[in-house]
């Protein structure tokens, strides 16, 4: 089949519905057609993955179920920075604070996903809530905790907050603070951790479900982290030698992103 | 840990009661002198604490109505509202409302190995805001606060119970009833902390059966929790059993009434252990139901990363500086993508047509001040002239007595003024005068004579005027 100019027009037309987070398939005749083609013409794949490429996306899958989910490079408009993500902070505390947001983003995905066979299943629907979120990671901080109890580690060296652990700085801070209108506090734990869910549903990552703040995962989310997100930050705790080698023999088999 | 750092760190927790005593001096909206704040403080821990149970804290206000009988009774004039008030402060200043972490910290120095002198930070919190099942907030005491308040600031809890029960039976057996209800709320703080360390391991094992030990640690938990219900019973049996011979043969009100109070702190104590043993046997159950759910559920069909063993818990792991990349990664690659906003033509045209608001060069008009009238001064014009006359001329010096006997001949109201520029002149800085250029100024010696005076007393000044030179 060759490539008409006309087909540059639809596989742009594809790369913009991946723009629209909350837009489905499912929902809409034109957008289902133009998946089928995608998963069908070798070619408009192709082509799709050029106009995305040139406008500094990456194209991580395209499925019936979750569209076509896009991700940027790096330093492309399309980005996310946590600078902009994470404005309101207090400067003497910016480091914590961005760790700490990027945490709860990393700590949704993990009870999103508890186990690698939720996150590989593509079928598998994951359930979050505030509560359940900072509960765990708070649970995982006293396990690390109990850990050092009784060394000299116990308490942190007072005159460098940089060498901080950082399940230190997430169990410190309250989980909740009682505020004048009944909210829960920005700078809290459940705060941080209801702001990522917000955002993530805001992107069509998550879907309110039910009442009591339950969010439900899309495929979407779940293409995301399998295939971008949690692959980048193993990689960076690879090298950083966190992660021992044998751990990185399980992933092989993985798919190719 | 050697025993310095141990009970540095016990000290510390008290620090806070302390702070609430030396600050209350501070506040502006009462006579807060007249509280004992730590006391309070106490008492408030003390409620937090009791009306803590399996899944609740208690809500602020409940804890401030309950505070209020203890403040009343300190103050008993003050209106009620500044008690409660004062309830809130103290409770606000327990949590340390205001500070990011909302809690405290305390340095303290170690030896290490090689003898270097290491500064850590020790963490704490003394009242801990919750959120509720119901998105409410409520109020737990930490474990930091329950030590402070029971005194055993670095016991066993397990040995610490025994204890408190061995006590307990022995005050009773010897009458001293006033003691053995404090033994019997000691137990019962114990009782709340055995409830506090299972709630925790079942709440992660909903989230996660493989993060809780259910092969060694929480049998052991369960047996020990079980066999101290036991022990417990017999206790509580034995203890009714005294109480019951101790108010029967009370001749004093004083004594029945003891009694009384303690037959209702220990009923409280049986409906604890009643709660806690009642979640114990469901605690196998819970286990046995989120293994199946979390173990029977579907077929891997690749491998994938572990999100939570792989890279939560490791990230949790590193140093806050070290995290930031791992973290920010994981954020820009899972946060999808944004949007540039575009400003459309329709949007751009509207905002450059709008007319700009109208502002008053001037202003909003000053409102007329309504001026009250001025305080006219003690004393007139020709009092002052009056008394500058009276007063010695340069060189001369003038007993008080006699500018007084001279000023009361003229004016009855005149020897006040006098007075007061007498006691004015004490001590007057000959520096400032010169400073400011003034010909001469009045001063005023004590010498040691007293002054008689029928309307005045103190000392008889020298009164005088020197030239400035």
């Amino acid at each position: 089949m060759t490539l008409r100019p006309a087909d540059v027009e639809t596989a742009a037309r594809l790369v913009a519905h991946g723009m629209r987070p909350k837009a489905l398939p499912a929902r809409d005749p034109a957008y289902a057609e133009l998946v089928r083609r995608y998963r069908e013409d070798d070619a408009f794949a192709d082509t799709v993955q050029r106009v995305a490429s040139g406008l500094g996306l990456v194209v991580l899958a395209v499925g019936p179920q979750s569209g076509i989910v896009l991700a940027a490079v790096e330093d492309s408009v399309f980005e996310i920075r946590m600078d902009e993500y994470a404005r309101r902070t207090v400067l003497q505390n910016r480091q914590a604070d961005k760790v700490m947001h990027g945490l709860a983003h990393l700590a949704v995905a993990a009870l999103a996903f508890p186990r690698p066979d939720d996150l590989a299943d593509d079928s598998y629907v994951g359930r979050v809530s505030v509560h359940q979120v900072d509960g765990a990671v708070r649970e995982a901080c006293r396990a690390l905790e109990e850990r050092v109890a009784g060394t000299d580690e116990a308490d942190p060296v007072s005159d460098a907050p940089q060498l901080e652990e950082v399940w230190r700085a997430w169990s410190r801070r309250p989980e909740a603070t009682a505020t004048k209108d009944g909210r829960a506090g920005e700078a809290t734990t459940r705060g941080i951790v209801g702001k990522a869910l917000r955002f993530l549903a805001e992107q069509g990552f998550l879907v309110p479900a039910g009442g009591e703040g339950v969010y439900r995962t899309t495929p979407r989310y779940q293409v995301q982290v399998r295939e971008l997100a949690a692959q980048r930050t193993f990689d960076e705790l690879l090298a950083l030698g966190v992660l021992p080698a044998a751990t990185a023999g399980s992933l092989r088999g993985a798919p190719d992103v | 840990m050697d025993g310095v750092a141990r009970r540095l760190k016990a000290l510390a927790c008290t620090a806070p009661l302390h702070d609430l005593d030396a600050r209350k001096t501070r506040l502006d909206w009462a006579d807060a002198a007249r509280y004992q704040m730590a006391e309070i403080g106490l008492q408030a821990i003390d409620q937090v604490t009791l009306a803590m149970d399996f899944d609740h804290g208690a809500a602020q206000d409940e804890v401030v109505h309950r505070l209020l009988p203890f403040v009343a009774a300190q103050v008993p004039g003050a209106p009620a509202g500044e008690h409660e008030q004062v309830g809130h402060w103290v409770i606000d200043n327990l949590i340390n409302v205001g500070s990011l972490d909302r809690g405290f910290a305390v340095d303290y120095g170690t030896i290490t190995e090689d003898g270097r002198y290491v500064r850590r930070r020790f963490d704490f919190k003394l009242l801990v805001e919750v959120a509720g099942p119901d998105g409410e907030v409520y109020l737990r005491a930490s474990d930091e606060a329950i030590n402070v308040l029971v005194g055993a600031l670095d016991t066993d809890v397990e040995s610490a119970q025994v204890a408190a029960e061995v006590k307990l039976e022995n005050l009773i057996s010897r009458g001293r009833l006033g003691d053995a209800r404090l033994a019997a709320e000691q137990a019962r703080y114990r009782t709340v902390q055995y409830a506090e360390a299972l709630r925790q391991k079942l709440d992660a094992t909903r989230r996660d059966v493989r993060s809780v030990d259910w092969l060694a640690a929480v049998p052991a938990l369960l047996d020990e929790a079980l066999t101290h219900i036991e022990s417990r019973y017999k206790a509580e049996t034995a203890i009714l059993d005294h109480i019951a011979t101790a108010r029967d043969e009370a001749t004093e009100p004083e004594r029945r009434r003891q009694a009384a109070e303690l037959v209702t702190v220990v009923g409280d104590c049986i409906q604890r252990h009643t709660q806690l043993q009642a979640r114990l046997q469901e605690a196998g159950a819970v286990f046995r139901a989120e293994q199946d759910r979390q173990q029977f559920t579907g077929r891997p069909r690749r491998a994938a990363v572990d999100v939570f063993g792989q890279l939560l818990r490791p990230c949790l792991g590193l140093h806050v500086a070290t995290a930031l990349e791992p973290t920010a990664a994981f954020f820009r690659a899972g946060a999808g993508v944004k949007v540039p906003s575009v400003p459309s033509l329709g949007g751009l045209v509207e905002t450059l047509l709008t007319p700009p608001t109208e502002r008053d060069t001037l202003g909003e008009p000053v409102p007329e001040p309504e001026l009250a009238p001025a305080d006219p001064g003690r004393f007139s014009e020709e009092q002052w002239a009056r008394t500058d006359a009276a007063l010695p001329g340069a060189g001369q010096a003038v007993r008080l007595s006699a500018l007084l006997a001279e000023a009361r001949a003229a004016d009855p109201d005149l020897p006040q003024l006098v007075a007061l520029r007498a006691l004015h002149a004490v001590g007057t800085a000959v520096a400032t005068a010169r400073s400011q250029g003034d010909p001469s100024l009045l001063l005023a010696v004590d010498d040691g004579t007293v002054l008689c005076d029928a309307e005045f007393g103190g000392a008889d000044l020298l009164v005088g005027t020197a030239v400035v030179t």
